[in-house]
């Protein structure tokens, strides 16, 4: 009897196995003879260009100080360093031997050509929004680069989570394949912004928290989440912005890496602005504005917007009198003479901190790295940098920063164990590669 | 190799990213004007202007600043005769000096963003730079005039 059960239950793993083996095969799509870069339209080339953009593709796809598109980048993941792969046509270590269709078989399905499943690092999940002539378009415009000759690195990912069949796994638990479908009832601008957040931009990669499996969890679409030790903040109405994003902010924001009431893009953020939606037209970022004040329900905030300033600016000339309070003394030495504002309303050029997520987030841990690593003059607001203070200021100092500002400029709860907090954000930037 | 505009002139240094731009200054490029005070960012005596804004120099590598326009007080005025330096010499404002070429970069960069400040603002804005000699009360008479003369009107 026993002996007959266990028979049974090997039977039916077996062919569970077979069944899910049945399920996560996937066949490799032929190589092509690498196409000439003048078979492609330049005007096709030029359009892949600006996608290319909105989905910040070079970012994870290029190494640290390494060719454009080669690959190499490692993405730490709490389960082990993911290194990107080489888009240049390269025929033998990039995809230069690969056809549109199995172009388009990664990006929709999280396939490679060869067939082997593709980790979800690669965010297909969003990428399988993106409509067929906009595909052609980032085929031709990857076929195109300089081939660069360069070896994928091996990820450190354990057994048995580098078993590339197990994805299948991960897809059916959590991937919906397909392209976007417009909303009905909202406008064309609305939608047009909805299909590059939720596809091609994929917003939700760092802005959506994820779960356990490393999946993007449901019903908590912009919820804000951590990511590479920054905060991505929420872009629902749980932002914790004084100010509402409203379009215009968020278009400000979006087009030139700095808002006046919100402050500038710092950390990869400044990134996707900069190197990214900077390709693409003011039409296109005006949508990417619309659709993200919809769903943040800025409405609703917007009438309050300027007694969140006076309130914001009031609070700025704190702290430079002559009080005895060493914190103070400390924000008037170190930052005053850049971040005060008189108002009636902040300069874009002198980020008010009252306004900004650095000091209203949960945790101070952009504050914590902003005022590390500072600001780079081709980051956040062009021309305008902020030094970091990594060498000047002790981890007791910055988090004196932090507790004071937080008390003084918000009516937040205060953070708590600061001191330890700025301690591991300075040794993972010293540890990081 | 760090290229950048130093006083409207194309300057290259094969130093270290990590190299300091105040040592860079001072001791690559002779211009002494720049000084050294606290050496993490409490004092302002280091202040230059890096794109027409003022930066502590004792905290920005030079990494940071490759491209970037950058001008000490040697670059303020060609001839030296910025409102700001001609106010100062009118008000005696310095008295030991060391501090003020950084008082009066943080200053020009003040009435870029403030050009009528108040008491406080000067205050806020120039809390950053301290002058152990105390002349305080000069430095802040010496900006409303310069701000003034700016402005085209009379001290209120």
């Amino acid at each position: 009897m026993l002996k007959q059960s266990l028979i049974g239950l090997a039977g039916a793993f077996v062919l569970g196995l077979l069944i899910f083996v049945a399920l996560a095969w996937r066949s490799s799509i032929a190589p092509i003879e690498p196409p000439a870069a003048a078979s492609f339209p330049p005007d096709l080339v030029a359009k892949g260009e600006a996608l290319a953009g909105a989905g910040n593709c070079a970012s994870c796809h290029t190494a640290k100080d390494g060719q454009p598109f080669a690959g190499g980048y490692g993405l730490v993941t709490s389960f082990g360093t993911v290194y990107s792969s080489n888009i240049t046509p390269d025929p033998e270590t990039g995809i230069g031997r690969w056809s549109e269709a199995a172009f388009a078989r990664a990006l929709h399905d999280g396939v490679a050509r060869s067939g082997k499943h593709l980790f979800p690092t690669f965010p297909y999940d969003h990428f399988t929004k993106i409509d067929s002539d906009d595909m052609k378009a980032l085929y031709a415009f990857l076929m195109t680069r300089t081939p660069v000759r360069s070896e994928a690195k091996p990820n450190t990912l354990p057994f048995p989570l580098n078993i590339r069949m197990l994805q299948e796994g991960w897809k059916i638990l959590f991937f919906r394949k397909g392209v976007f479908e417009p909303v009905a009832g909202k406008s064309d601008e609305w939608n047009r912004g909805a299909y590059l957040a939720e596809g091609l931009g994929h917003c939700g990669a760092c802005h959506t928290p994820r779960n356990g499996l490393g999946a993007e969890k449901k019903g908590k679409t912009y919820a804000g989440a951590t990511i590479d030790g920054w905060i991505a903040p929420a872009l629902t109405d749980a932002s914790t912005s004084p100010v509402a994003w409203s379009e215009a902010e968020l278009f400000a924001y979006l087009r030139s890496g700095a808002s006046a009431l919100h402050g500038t893009a710092a950390g990869s953020m400044s990134d996707v602005v900069h190197d990214g939606l900077s390709k693409l037209p003011d039409a296109d970022i005006k949508a990417l504005a619309v659709y993200l004040a919809d769903i943040n329900g800025s409405s609703a905030k917007l009438a309050g917007t300027d007694a969140a300033v006076q309130k914001a600016v009031a609070t700025s000339g704190l702290g430079f009198t002559n009080e005895p309070d060493p914190d103070a003394r400390l924000y008037a030495s170190a930052c005053g003479s850049c971040h005060y504002n008189s108002g009636p309303q902040p300069l874009a050029a002198r980020p008010e901190l009252a306004l900004n997520s650095a000091l209203t987030l949960p945790e101070p841990t952009n504050f914590i790295q902003v005022v590390l690593k500072g600001v780079g003059l081709g980051e956040g607001m062009p021309n305008v940098m902020m030094p970091g203070f990594a060498q000047a200021l002790s981890d007791d100092d910055v988090a004196r920063l932090a507790v004071y500002l937080r008390r003084t400029r918000t009516d937040l709860p205060p953070w708590t164990d600061v001191e330890s907090k700025v301690a591991a954000i300075r040794a993972q930037a010293s540890a990081a590669p | 190799m760090i290229t950048f505009q130093l006083n409207g002139k194309k300057v290259s240094l094969d130093l270290d990213g990590d190299t300091l731009l105040l040592w860079a200054l001072r001791d690559e490029l002779g211009l002494k004007g720049t000084k050294f005070g606290c050496g993490i960012g409490m004092c302002g005596a280091c202040t230059v202007h890096v794109e027409g804004r003022a930066t502590r120099s004792c905290l920005t590598p030079i990494s940071a600043i490759d491209g970037a326009e950058i001008t000490t007080i040697e670059g303020l005025d060609p001839a030296g005769q910025h409102p700001l330096q001609r106010a100062w010499i009118e008000t005696q404002a310095p008295q030991c000096g060391y501090c003020q070429s950084g008082q009066i970069m943080q200053a020009a960069s003040l009435l870029k963003d403030f050009p009528e400040p108040t008491d406080r603002d000067i205050d806020a804005v120039m809390g950053g730079n301290l002058c152990r000699c105390m002349a305080y009360v000069r430095i802040r008479k010496a900006i409303k005039l310069a701000a003034a003369e700016l402005r085209g009107t009379d001290v209120k």
